[in-house]
């Protein structure tokens, strides 16, 4: 649906978005990751034709973003970065003027509007002015300000940006019921937000790709070890050896002794499921157990080592 | 088409909302009023001459604050990427901005009709120059309006906005004076004076319409509104 072939994006010499190609099909929710100044928000303002790439082309079926931006831009709902809104206008008034700015027919802005206001949960605040909502009201007004006029595609920069704990969570299942039926394309810094969120990630780093799959994936391309930790109650020094003898442990990366508990990390082999042979060993010594977890390599370690390497 | 009205429709709003457009028009019918009456009396002519001799000093300051917000905060406030990325074409943008501020000025002007009606009681007035006369105040507003649209495109900050509107402005306002043009080489006084705004307000005020003169502003507001087009594309190309 989506195509992204070669772009790159130069501002006054400096190489903001090097050559980079990709391609969304439809109803995803991908994922744009990177750390800040990676190039994300300079791709998605030229996949809403807010910029035009230097070197490239973007292509929706069969439209090209520079020749028939109009109609693409009418199939797209943006959220910029940092949501900026026409702060002296009321909820209601933005909405509606957000409906006119696409062209959508008078009968019709009415009921859009309502809909918008019902699926973003903003009612109560519909006559307030924009500027003295909250930052999660914003929030919500900002995304139905992208969903107005019903677009196939929905492009969000960093949408869950400067919220708290709770909002964060609320847009998040916002944007998950709008991926239902819409293709998605968010980008954030966040990893726990994309690995909710998101079916594919892109990590971008210094305006080159340098991975993409589901998290899933990401996840198994990168890891070679797991991470298990163990709280036990017994002698320490046994449980050291008798763990170290198993086949698959690769390494004790650190025992402490707190109390009579003892709290170990143990670096095993991926292949390898140790956590059964652990717990029959700590039973036959008679041992106590108190915890015992296995340690998925988080995307946060794939994103610390894919955007440090350069 | 559409777009253009609901522009000039948010824009209003955004002038009567804020007290900028009252404070804007007190000012103006305030100060104009009074420079006029303070020496009608002693000139004791029913002519509104002296009345439109004042206006384009007035304009020079009062427009660019009128101007100096329609693109610098959308730019600051970043709302320009909210705007031009709904389905609208970028002079829908332009062109909608600058009616609205046009209106708004149109509307000023509306209220300074106190004047020429309260002179008509007092002694005969020549309607026909007066209305000739609005007709070019609303044409030099206009071209001051183009210029300050376009200057506030190339900052975020209004103040800066304001003042290299008026600078802008006087500029092209002053070249065609006579001070200058006896400083200037004898092969570009007709030059300098045909580019000169106050020039062809003056012929104007004198209750000539000339389509020179019309062409002139008309053609002011075109390449100034053209600019401002250029302008607001660039951002894609930066």
């Amino acid at each position: 649906m989506i195509k992204v072939e070669n772009i790159s994006k130069q501002f006054n010499g400096f190489l903001a978005l090097d050559d980079i190609s990709f391609e969304i099909k439809e109803h995803e929710v991908v994922g744009l990751l990177g750390p800040n100044g990676a190039g994300k928000t300079t791709t998605l303002r030229i996949l809403t034709g807010f910029f035009n790439p230097t070197l490239g082309q973007v292509k929706y079926d069969d439209l090209d973003i520079i020749d028939d931006d109009i109609k693409i831009k009418q199939k797209i709902g943006y959220l910029p970065e940092n949501n900026p809104l026409y702060d002296e206008l009321k909820v209601k008034e933005y909405l509606v003027y957000a409906a006119q700015m696409h062209d959508l027919a008078k009968p019709k802005i009415k009921e859009a509007v309502n809909k918008v206001i019902e699926t973003c949960g903003l009612k109560e605040k519909q006559n307030q002015e924009i500027s003295k909502l909250s930052k999660g009201y914003k929030q919500r007004v900002g995304l139905a300000q992208a969903l107005i006029h019903n677009p196939e595609i929905l492009i969000l920069d960093e949408p869950t940006e400067g919220l708290d704990p709770n909002q964060r969570i609320e847009i998040r299942d916002l944007i998950k019921k709008i991926g239902q039926e819409k293709t998605v394309i968010l980008s954030s810094h966040v990893l726990s937000e994309v690995e909710a969120t998101c079916n594919r990630v892109l990590i971008i780093n210094q305006g080159k790709i340098v991975a993409s799959g589901t998290p899933a994936e990401l996840k198994s391309q990168t890891t070679s070890q797991t991470k298990i930790l163990l709280k036990v109650e017994g002698p320490q020094d046994k449980i050291v050896e008798e763990l170290k003898k198993l086949e698959g442990v690769e390494r004790i990366i650190s025992a402490q002794k707190e109390n009579n508990l003892i709290t170990l990390e143990i670096e095993t082999d991926s292949t390898k499921e140790l956590r059964k042979s652990i717990v029959h060993l700590i039973i036959d010594n008679g041992w106590e157990l108190y915890e015992i977890s296995k340690q998925e390599k988080s995307l946060e370690d794939i994103f610390v080592k894919l955007t440090k390497q350069t | 088409m559409k777009h253009i009205f609901a522009i000039i429709k948010k824009e209003l709003k955004d002038y009567f909302n804020s007290p900028l457009a009252y404070v804007f028009i007190s000012i103006f019918l305030v100060v104009s009023n009074w420079l006029f009456f303070r020496s009608f009396f002693i000139q004791a002519q029913a002519s509104m001459r002296p009345y439109f001799s004042l206006l384009p000093w007035l304009f020079l300051f009062l427009i660019p604050a009128v101007t100096m917000r329609l693109w610098a905060e959308e730019k600051k406030l970043n709302t320009a990427e909210v705007l031009f990325t709904w389905s609208i074409k970028d002079p829908e943008a332009i062109l909608g901005k600058f009616f609205a501020s046009l209106i708004f000025i149109a509307l000023t002007l509306i209220l300074s009709l106190s004047v020429p009606l309260s002179i008509s009681f007092i002694g005969g007035l020549d309607w026909g120059i007066v209305i000739a006369s609005y007709l070019g105040a609303l044409l030099l507003a206009a071209a001051f309006l183009a210029i300050g649209l376009f200057i506030s495109s190339l900052t975020d900050n209004q103040i800066i906005a304001f003042i290299l509107a008026v600078a802008l402005a006087f500029a092209i306002f002053m070249v065609g004076e006579d001070f200058v043009l006896y400083a200037l080489p004898n092969y570009l006084v007709n030059l300098a004076q045909y580019l000169g705004l106050g020039a062809h307000f003056a012929s104007i005020n004198r209750g000539v319409l000339d389509s020179r003169d019309i062409i002139y502003y008309l053609s002011i507001i075109f390449i100034f509104l053209y600019l401002n087009t250029r302008q607001i594309a660039s951002r894609k190309w930066k």
